[in-house]
């Protein structure tokens, strides 16, 4: 307890004067690479960056000579701050079965993740010390529409950085199973809420007055939906067969909205579409079985082909809360299968925060939020370790439950 | 399931067919050369006489006579057995390692597949001592779902190979992650959930061809959360407490079992005393008197699958592989071991192993462990990386397994990231050590490590070439050889199964 104050002491400290990293190649954007540089960073942001930088008078230094620093990774599908104890009902939420047991109701537009989300959750630090991540968007799933994500800092803060960050559904095989058995129905549902949002937003008085004919979904569930209909919010569904993410992608010319698609197993027989179309895709570049009868075209390089085409891919967990920490492991993978390693980069940096407009975030360019980590080599590699997490300016405390177990278990016998 | 009617039925025919000159069943086995005998087979079980088929003994080169050697040239060569040879050269014969060595001094072989190694790694093969390929095929269906008999919380009756699906289309994919052997066991929904199947991951038709030849059987058993969960509201274990009274209540059967096994055995050898001296007392000195007037021949006790593992286990034929999270679980679990005078092989999962590895090293109890998967359930709350390093520090011996389809394609980044997180705790780690635990370790968990494991002259030819570092996360299998096999080469792709022939463009099409 006594270490947590103090580190608590220092990053107060830390945040009242500039802080200067010096020595590391930094990765500025992908691409963007300065050897034996210096980032001088005040009141949260990046305030300078490059080579042979003056560093302030009295500003803090940590030097990070032979280091590596990124921006803070994003993870743009989580279930960190949700699901804590996956098997334990308690310790989770957001997580919606089929079919809404109170409501008999597939459609949960409404729900905002924020409400749900634990910001003392002890994945978090395990997901920052160990992975590098500084933001998560904490996305619900289940049902055909799960409802609104919401990012945050894994700095321990239980105010959203966006909230809402989009709207999450489902089709495919586990949104059949929430329309009653079919895909296709699944997709009609969709589009039936679609349109029944937009009848709603149209005429709210007639809704109010009784004048409406019986509408897919609740009120709240059709209002949420409204940045959707508006092109403000987009609409994040997990698809994996070509058929589910070509209706997708109709769905989205049709009602004028912004798409990304989740999973995506055989997205890449659509690629060309989805590049022109412009729309993103969470991939997990290890998911190479053909988990699904009606998705079965799936393929180890999926993600390079994605990326080659244009497509702008999100690397993602798809969800994990526990094994947060391995979405650097997926992007070297993607690396392994032939996605360039700046583009990896990208897909855990820059693309999530383009979504989710994450302004400020996934860069280190001067002005940008001073999200960074500083990693002992390659960030992708699985010798690299994680040596400091800065977020918004101060420096982490790298500490979390499992640190404090391998503190007390480090020598048998155990001391009282 | 026993059935004294049906037994005396069997025997009648198997002495007609046993008087008849030629032994039709016998010889028919003998002459099929097709490879399709069961290595499972019970030779205590019901097999009339003489119809028992060959069983191949543990080692037994899997490769075809007529399968060209294989010869690696100029790689950085890691053995798993200390050294590191760099370059190196690897000679194949007949799917045995005749050779691992520096270049000068390898034997001349002719004919051989020559493998250019410059600037590549070879190690042996990856062994996986937990996965449920084969028993939780994909595509995930109800039909192939095969790896939990939940019916009861303990079915040791219950075969893995049995529900092995050589199709599964996994197989390809882990071969392709470079490991050439796994544990394939039922889940752990039961407490006691039947036999594991240790396979060779190549192509095979049937699970006879899949097997891994002459490897010990083993049993899947599972303490904590999963039989609770199953069976709590179904008739118990609903608590911990009950878990382990079931147990201690399977192996005293076990006990029984073994010892009307080992009294029988006592019975029928005063008998044959006994016939023996009868056919002196008639003058025919080298033959036993099939019966003695008035006595009745001791009766064997009724062979019983069930018991058949469970006895298996108390007379250390079976090896024991429990799925086990908490420290204080693996320690309940050892006291009963020591109580019914089994032992236990290893602990899977086993998070919280480091905990209690003074007394897991002293009892040569392995642990089978992720790199980094943590959290999922409460007993898996406790879960740290550097679990297998404190273990390793500890003189315990230590695997990376996968119990997943996903992970087993990349235990070798797995290793790494077990050893990084080991070395920042200040646990020196080497090359040798971390690559143990995906080979050598696991070797010795399924009981094969005298045949494969590492790359010494003589034995099993289960190797993987490597573009790098084989810890890397950027590392890919270029060739793997099964039993003396090119099984995989990175360069022709993937050998779809079956069941993925004309599916779109992993068979080639569109």
């Amino acid at each position: 307890m006594r270490s947590l104050l103090l580190v608590a002491a220092l990053a107060a400290a830390a945040h009242a004067e500039p802080l200067a990293i010096t020595g590391a190649t930094v990765h500025v954007k992908p691409g963007t690479v300065v050897d034996n540089a210096t980032i001088v960073i005040d009141n949260g942001k990046v305030v300078a960056v490059g080579a042979g930088i003056a560093i302030p008078a009295g500003a803090k230094q940590i030097d990070a000579k032979g280091k590596v620093i990124t921006a803070g990774l994003i993870e743009g599908l989580s279930g960190v701050g949700l699901v804590g104890v996956e098997l334990e009902a308690s310790s989770v939420d957001g997580r919606f079965g089929p079919v809404d047991p109170v409501h008999d109701d597939p459609i949960h537009a409404s729900f905002e993740a924020r409400d749900g989300f634990d910001a003392r959750e002890v994945g978090i630090a395990v997901a920052r010390i160990g992975g590098g991540l500084t933001t998560v968007i904490a996305a619900p799933a289940g049902g055909l529409i799960a409802g609104q994500s919401a990012a945050f800092s894994l700095d321990g803060s239980a105010t959203p950085v966006r909230a809402p960050a989009a709207m999450h559904g489902v089709i495919g095989a586990d949104g059949a199973a929430a329309a009653g058995g079919s895909r296709g129905k699944a997709i009609e549902m969709l589009r039936e809420l679609l349109d029944d949002a937009r009848a709603y937003g149209r005429d709210k008085g007639g809704y109010e007055r009784n004048a409406k004919r019986r509408l897919i979904a609740d009120r709240l569930d059709l209002e949420a939906l409204q940045p959707v209909l508006a092109g403000k919010l987009p609409l994040v569904v997990e698809a994996q067969s070509e058929a589910d993410i070509r209706a997708v992608l109709r769905l989205a010319t049709q009602f004028k909205i912004t798409v990304a698609i989740v999973g995506g197993a055989e997205a890449w027989r659509v690629a060309a579409d989805l590049a022109k179309a412009k729309v993103p895709v969470f991939v997990d570049p290890t998911a190479n079985l053909p988990a699904n009868l009606a998705a079965s075209d799936v393929h180890d390089d999926a993600v390079a082909v994605l990326d080659k085409a244009g497509v702008p891919v999100l690397i993602s967990t798809l969800g994990a809360s526990g094994t947060a920490r391995t979405l650097r492991q997926l992007a070297g993978n993607a690396v392994a299968h032939g996605v360039p390693w700046n583009n990896a980069l990208a897909a855990v940096t820059t693309a999530p925060a383009a979504l989710y407009g994450l302004t400020g975030r996934g860069t280190l360019e001067k002005g940008s939020v001073a999200d960074l980590v500083v990693w002992s080599g390659d960030p992708f590699e699985t010798s690299t370790v994680v040596e400091n997490v800065i977020i918004a300016g101060v420096a982490q405390p790298m500490i979390s439950h499992q640190t404090r177990l391998l503190e007390r278990y480090r020598k048998l016998p155990l001391s009282r | 399931m026993y059935n004294p009617v049906m037994r005396w039925l069997l025997l009648v025919v198997w002495a007609v067919l046993a008087c008849t000159p030629k032994r039709v069943v016998a010889v028919k086995v003998e002459e099929t050369k097709l490879d399709i005998v069961a290595p499972w087979l019970d030779p205590a079980g019901f097999w009339p006489r003489g119809t028992l088929p060959a069983q191949r003994s543990l080692g037994e080169a899997l490769a075809d006579p007529g399968t060209p050697p294989v010869v690696i040239r100029g790689a950085r060569v890691m053995t798993a057995a200390g050294q590191t040879i760099d370059p190196g050269t690897v000679v194949i014969d007949k799917g045995v390692l005749k050779y691992v060595g520096a270049a000068e001094g390898a034997p001349e072989v002719s004919g051989a597949i020559v493998i250019d190694g410059t600037g590549k790694v070879v190690t042996p093969g990856i062994i996986d001592a937990h996965s449920h390929i084969g028993v939780y095929p994909v595509p995930s269906a109800r039909a192939h779902s095969d790896g939990n008999e939940a019916v009861a919380p303990t079915t040791p009756y219950a075969r893995a190979e049995y529900g092995y699906w050589p199709q599964d289309p996994q197989i390809s994919r882990a071969l392709a992650g470079g490991v050439t052997t796994a544990l394939i066991l039922p889940g752990s929904a039961n407490l006691i959930g039947g036999r594991g199947f240790t396979v060779a991951m190549r192509p095979a038709r049937t699970a006879s061809e899949a097997a891994f030849p002459g490897a010990p059987s083993t049993v899947k058993m599972a303490c904590g959360e999963n039989p609770k969960r199953v069976y709590g509201e179904k008739g118990g274990p609903q608590t911990r407490m009950a878990e382990y009274a079931a147990f201690r209540t399977a192996f005293i059967e076990g006990q029984a079992y073994v010892a009307k096994q080992a009294a029988y055995a006592k019975l029928k050898e005063l008998w044959n005393e006994k016939r023996m001296r009868a056919a002196e007392l008639d003058g025919k000195r080298k033959d036993h008197k099939r019966t003695i007037p008035g006595e009745i021949a001791p009766e064997p006790p009724p062979f019983d699958l069930r018991l058949e593992t469970l006895g298996g286990v108390i007379r250390g034929d079976v090896l024991v592989q429990i799925h086990c999270y908490r420290a204080d679980e693996m320690a309940s679990l050892i006291t009963i071991a020591d109580e019914m005078g089994f032992k236990i092989r290893s602990f899977h999962h086993a998070l919280e192993a480091y905990k209690i590895r003074d007394l897991l090293a002293a009892k040569g109890i392995a642990v089978n462990t992720w790199a980094d998967w943590w959290g999922f359930k409460l007993e898996a709350y406790d879960g740290i990386p550097e679990n297998a390093a404190l273990i390793t520090e500890q003189g315990g011996r230590v695997t990376i397994h996968s119990d997943s389809a996903i992970g087993i394609q990349r235990l070798n980044q797995e290793a790494g990231k077990a050893r990084t997180s080991g070395q920042r705790a200040g646990i020196a780690i080497t090359d040798d050590t971390a690559l143990r635990w995906v080979t050598a370790n696991p070797a010795w968990v399924l009981g094969i490590d005298s045949v494969t494991g590492t790359l010494e002259d003589g034995k099993r030819a289960d190797v993987v070439v490597w573009n790098g570092s084989p810890f890397s996360v950027y590392a890919r299998a270029e060739v793997v050889i099964v039993g003396g096999q090119v099984a995989y080469e990175r360069a022709k792709g993937m050998r779809s199964s079956d069941f993925e022939l004309g599916h779109g463009t992993i068979d080639g099409g569109k």
